[in-house]
C-alpha cells in the first residue's frame, strides 16, 4: 500500500490526547509523588541502625531492580485484588481498576529506584551537619525533617526529575495489561485503521518531544542548583 | 479466594505437547539468554564506537553523537521496539518489506528484538564510556601522544583498557538491565520467560505458579551475574580506579 | 543471604496463608458497592465492540443488558450503576476470578476445561472454529500450512486447539499468538502470516470490515464446535440461578430473536455493513432448549 494517511492522526487527535496522553501524564505524577515519599522512606529504613529495617528495605530493593517491569506489572495486575480482599478480611476479592493496579505497581516499582537516588543524596550530606543538628538539641526526625533531607532532595533533584521521565517512558508499558494509555491508544486506531506506520510513528514524535524538552530542562536545572562544596 | 492452586502444573504437557510447563519456561530462558547476549555484543561495539567518539574532539562529531544518544534515550524502548517491527518493513522497498515480513517466527521477532534493544543499550554503554574516559587523568593521553602513539592508538592501547576496568560495575548493570528488556520483546511475539510465563498462564488458568516459576528465574540470573562480574572485577580492578566519578549514582534501571 | 532468606519465607508463607477456597457472593457486593462491572471486548464483532465513539456494543453486551435489568428488579435498586472494563481473550478469566469484572459478555466458548475456573450462562450462539487466508495463496485447510505462519488470539481456545493439533499431527505449522483479534487479522492482511485461526463468526465480521473484502476467503473446514456463553464467576450459586433465569426469559419469550436480528441481519455499527448471516439451525435448537454443557456434541 503506497499511500500513507495522516489524516488518521487529524481524527484520532482528540481520543488520543484526551484519553491517552492524560492516562500517561497522571500516572507519571501521581506515581511519582508516592513512588518519592515511599523512596525517601526505604532510604531512611536502609540508613537505620536496626538491620532488620535496613535488610528489609535492602531485600525490597534488591528484589524490585532484579525483575522486568513487565514481570512486575503482570504480578500486580492479578494479584491486587486478592491482597485487597486479604487485607480487609472480604469474601469476594476487592475489585481494582487497571489504573488503580498500574498505579500501585508503578508507585512500588519506581519506590526502589527512587530509594537509591535519596540513599545517595543522603549519604553524600556532610557528616557534620548531623552532628551540628544534635549538638543544637534536635532529635533524629527533626535532624532528618529539616536538614539532612531537604539538602539531599534539593542535591538530587535533577536525578529524581531524570528518573521520572523515565518513569514516564515505562508508563507505555501498561500496553501489556491493554490499558488505554498513549501507546495503547495510538495502538487501538493503528490496528482498527492498518495505519501502523502514522500511529507508531506518531507516537514516536510525541514521547520524543515530551522526553527531550523535559531533559533540556533537567539540564539546565542540574547547572543552576549545582552546590560548589 | 476463588483460586485453584495446582503446584504439580509444572510436570503436566505444554499443549504444543514439547515438553512439561518446567521445560516450556527453561526454553524461554534460553531465548532470553541468546537475545540478551547479541543485542549486548551489538550494544558494547557501537557503544564503545560512539562513547569514544564523543571524546575525540571534534565539535561536529560530538553533536552528532549527543543526537544520536539523545535520540535513543528520549523515545520509550517499546516504542523503538513497535517501530523496528512494524514501521520498518513499511518504510523499505516493497520487496524488501515483504521478505521480512515473510521470515518465520522467532526470527522475525529475534532481529528487530535484537536490533532495538543493542541500540537502545549502546547508547547507555556509551554514556559509560565517556564518563570514564573523563575521568580518567588528562595525563594518560598526553603520555600517549607525546611517545609517539596516534590519536587513536593512544585509545586503543592506553585509555580504552583502563576505561574499561572501571567502568565494569555500571557495564553489569547495564548488561542486567538488557536481559530484563528483553521481557518486552513479548509484544512482538518473541516468546522468552516472560512471554511463556504469560502463555503457561493462559493455556492452564494457574496465574501465580507461573508468574513465581518466572520471577524465580529471574534472580537466578541476576544473582549468576551479579557473582561473575564480582568474580572479574577482582580478577582485572586496577586498585585504586574503581569507585570514580563512573560510579556517581545516575537515574535509571 | 540470611537475612534475604528470613525475608523470602515470611514473603511466601504469606502467599501461602490465603488459599482457602470461599464462595463468592456477586450479588452481595453489587449490592453493598452499588455498581455492576461488565467486562466486554474490543473488536469481538458482532458480540461485543467498540463503535467509533468507542463505547461497547454487540449482541452480548445487549443480553448482559438484559441481565442488568433483572438483577435490578431482584435488588430493587433501579439506580444500580453499570461500569464498561475492557478485557482481552487473555485476562477475561484472572480478571473474572479476581473480581474486577462481575459478568463478561464477548465471545467466549464454554468447555470442561474453563468450567473448573468459571461458570456460564445458557449458550447464545454456537460457532466453529475456521482459519481465513487470502485468497490465491495455495491455502485451503489447516495442512496447507506446511512450513506457513499461523496466527492466533492469546488465550483463546482456538490458539490452544492448533497448538495441540499442530504437534498430534505433526503438521509443521509455526504458530504465533497476538494481543487481540484485530493485531491477528492484520498480520494476515500484511502478509505477516499466512491465516488467522479464530471461530467462523468473528472471522466473518472482520472480513466484512476489512478494507478489502473480497481477497479474503474462510475454510470450510471446521476444526472445533464452539458455543459461546456469558461468563460469571464459579460457586455463586444465586446470581448462578438469576443469570440463568433472565437468559432463559429471553429465550422462551422470544426476545432474544429480535436482539440476534439486530446484530445479524441488519446494518452495525461502525460502517454499517449487514453480516446477513441467517440463524443457524444449532442455535435455534438450545434456544428451544437452553443448556450450558460445555460438551461440543450437546450442539450437533
Amino acid at each position: 500500500m503506497g499511500a500513507y494517511d495522516f489524516d488518521v492522526i487529524a481524527r484520532s487527535f482528540v481520543y488520543l490526547f484526551r484519553e491517552g496522553l492524560t492516562f500517561s501524564v497522571t500516572l507519571t505524577v501521581l506515581a511519582m509523588c508516592g513512588g518519592i515519599v515511599l523512596g525517601t522512606l526505604l532510604a531512611l529504613m536502609r540508613l537505620s541502625k536496626f538491620s532488620w529495617m535496613s535488610s528489609f528495605a535492602a531485600t525490597y530493593v534488591n528484589l524490585m531492580r532484579s525483575l522486568p517491569l513487565v514481570l512486575v506489572i503482570f504480578w500486580f495486575f492479578f494479584l491486587v485484588p486478592y491482597i485487597g480482599a486479604w487485607l480487609m478480611d472480604s469474601k469476594t476479592p476487592i475489585k481494582v481498576g487497571a489504573f488503580a493496579s498500574a498505579l500501585i505497581t508503578f508507585t512500588l516499582f519506581e519506590a526502589a529506584f527512587y530509594c537509591e537516588i535519596m540513599r545517595a543524596g543522603i549519604q553524600s550530606i556532610p557528616a557534620g551537619q548531623v552532628s551540628a543538628g544534635y549538638a543544637i538539641g534536635l532529635n533524629y526526625r527533626q535532624t532528618m525533617s529539616y536538614i539532612v533531607l531537604p539538602q539531599a532532595f534539593r542535591n538530587m533533584l535533577p536525578i529524581l526529575l531524570t528518573q521520572t521521565i523515565i518513569l514516564f517512558q515505562d508508563t507505555s508499558l501498561v500496553y501489556v495489561i491493554s490499558s488505554t494509555d498513549f501507546l495503547g491508544a495510538a495502538s487501538k486506531v493503528a490496528n482498527r485503521d492498518n495505519r501502523l506506520l502514522e500511529m507508531y510513528t506518531f507516537a514516536a514524535l510525541v514521547y520524543f518531544i515530551i522526553c527531550a524538552s523535559m531533559s533540556w530542562y533537567v539540564r539546565k536545572l542540574q547547572a543552576k542548583i549545582s552546590i560548589i562544596r | 479466594m476463588n483460586y485453584n492452586w495446582n503446584w504439580k502444573i509444572f510436570y503436566e504437557l505444554e499443549p504444543g505437547a514439547t515438553g512439561t510447563y518446567l521445560h516450556y519456561l527453561i526454553v524461554g530462558l534460553g531465548w532470553t539468554v541468546i537475545t540478551a547476549l547479541l543485542a549486548w555484543t551489538l550494544a558494547l561495539t557501537l557503544g564503545v564506537l560512539v562513547g569514544t567518539l564523543r571524546t575525540a574532539g571534534y565539535k561536529w562529531l560530538e553533536r552528532v553523537c549527543f543526537s544520536y544518544v539523545e535520540l535513543f534515550r528520549n523515545i520509550p524502548l517499546l516504542v523503538q521496539m513497535f517501530l523496528w517491527y512494524f514501521v520498518l518493513p513499511e518504510l523499505l522497498p516493497t520487496q524488501w518489506g515483504n521478505a521480512i515480513k515473510q521470515m518465520p517466527p522467532p526470527w522475525a521477532s529475534l532481529v528487530p528484538a535484537v536490533l532495538c534493544l543493542g541500540l537502545f543499550m549502546s547508547v547507555r554503554v556509551a554514556e559509560q564510556v565517556r564518563s570514564g574516559i573523563q575521568a580518567l587523568p588528562k595525563g594518560q593521553k598526553m603520555a600517549g601522544l607525546a611517545i609517539g602513539l596516534t590519536v587513536w592508538q593512544t585509545y586503543r592501547y592506553v585509555q580504552l583498557p583502563m576505561v574499561f576496568r572501571m567502568i565494569l560495575p555500571p557495564l553489569t548493570s547495564e548488561f542486567l538491565n538488557t536481559i530484563k528488556n528483553t521481557s518486552l520483546a513479548l509484544t512482538i511475539g518473541l516468546m522468552e520467560l516472560t512471554a511463556r510465563a504469560r502463555a503457561m498462564q493462559e493455556f492452564s488458568f494457574q496465574v501465580f505458579e507461573a508468574f513465581a516459576a518466572a520471577t524465580i528465574i529471574y534472580l537466578l540470573v541476576n544473582i549468576t551475574v551479579v557473582m561473575a562480574s564480582r568474580w572479574l572485577e577482582k580478577r582485572i580492578a586496577v586498585p585504586g580506579f574503581i569507585g570514580s566519578k563512573a560510579q556517581a549514582i545516575q537515574a535509571g534501571h | 543471604m540470611k537475612k534475604m532468606n528470613v525475608w523470602a519465607v515470611a514473603l511466601l508463607s504469606l502467599v501461602a496463608t490465603v488459599s482457602s477456597v470461599q464462595a463468592q457472593d456477586t450479588l452481595d457486593k453489587v449490592k453493598a458497592s452499588g455498581t455492576f462491572v461488565l467486562g466486554h471486548r474490543d473488536a469481538s464483532i458482532p458480540f461485543s465492540y467498540y463503535d467509533d465513539k468507542q463505547q461497547p456494543i454487540g449482541y452480548s453486551v445487549d443480553l448482559c443488558l438484559k441481565i442488568v435489568d433483572a438483577i435490578k428488579k431482584n435488588l430493587n435498586m433501579p439506580n444500580l450503576k453499570v461500569q464498561y472494563q475492557l478485557v482481552t481473550s487473555a485476562n477475561r478469566i484472572p480478571l473474572l476470578a479476581n473480581g474486577t469484572v462481575d459478568i463478561e459478555c464477548g465471545s467466549t466458548t464454554n468447555n470442561a476445561d474453563r468450567q473448573k475456573q468459571v461458570a456460564y450462562a445458557p449458550t447464545t450462539f454456537v460457532t466453529a472454529n475456521r482459519i481465513v487466508y487470502k485468497k490465491g495463496t495455495g491455502v485451503a485447510k489447516l495442512a496447507d500450512l506446511k512450513g506457513k505462519t499461523l496466527v492466533s488470539t492469546a488465550g483463546t481456545t482456538n490458539i490452544k486447539q492448533v497448538t495441540e493439533l499442530n504437534a498430534a499431527q505433526n503438521l509443521g505449522i509455526n504458530i504465533v499468538s497476538a494481543n487481540g483479534h484485530s493485531e491477528a487479522f492484520l498480520m494476515v492482511e500484511t502478509g505477516r502470516a499466512a491465516a488467522f485461526a479464530m471461530d467462523d463468526i468473528l472471522l466473518a465480521g472482520l472480513v466484512a470490515s476489512s478494507k478489502n473484502p473480497a481477497e479474503f476467503e474462510i475454510s470450510s473446514e471446521a476444526l472445533s464446535t464452539e458455543p459461546y456463553g456469558i461468563m460469571i464467576r464459579k460457586d455463586d450459586a444465586k446470581f448462578k440461578a438469576l443469570v440463568d433465569s433472565a437468559v432463559k426469559d429471553l429465550m422462551s419469550s422470544g426476545a432474544i430473536n429480535a436482539i440476534y436480528s439486530q446484530w445479524f441481519l441488519k446494518a452495525i455499527p461502525p460502517k454499517n455493513i449487514n453480516l446477513n448471516i441467517p440463524m443457524a439451525s444449532n442455535l435455534k435448537k438450545v434456544i428451544a432448549k437452553p443448556t450450558d454443557s460445555p460438551d461440543p456434541k450437546a450442539y450437533e
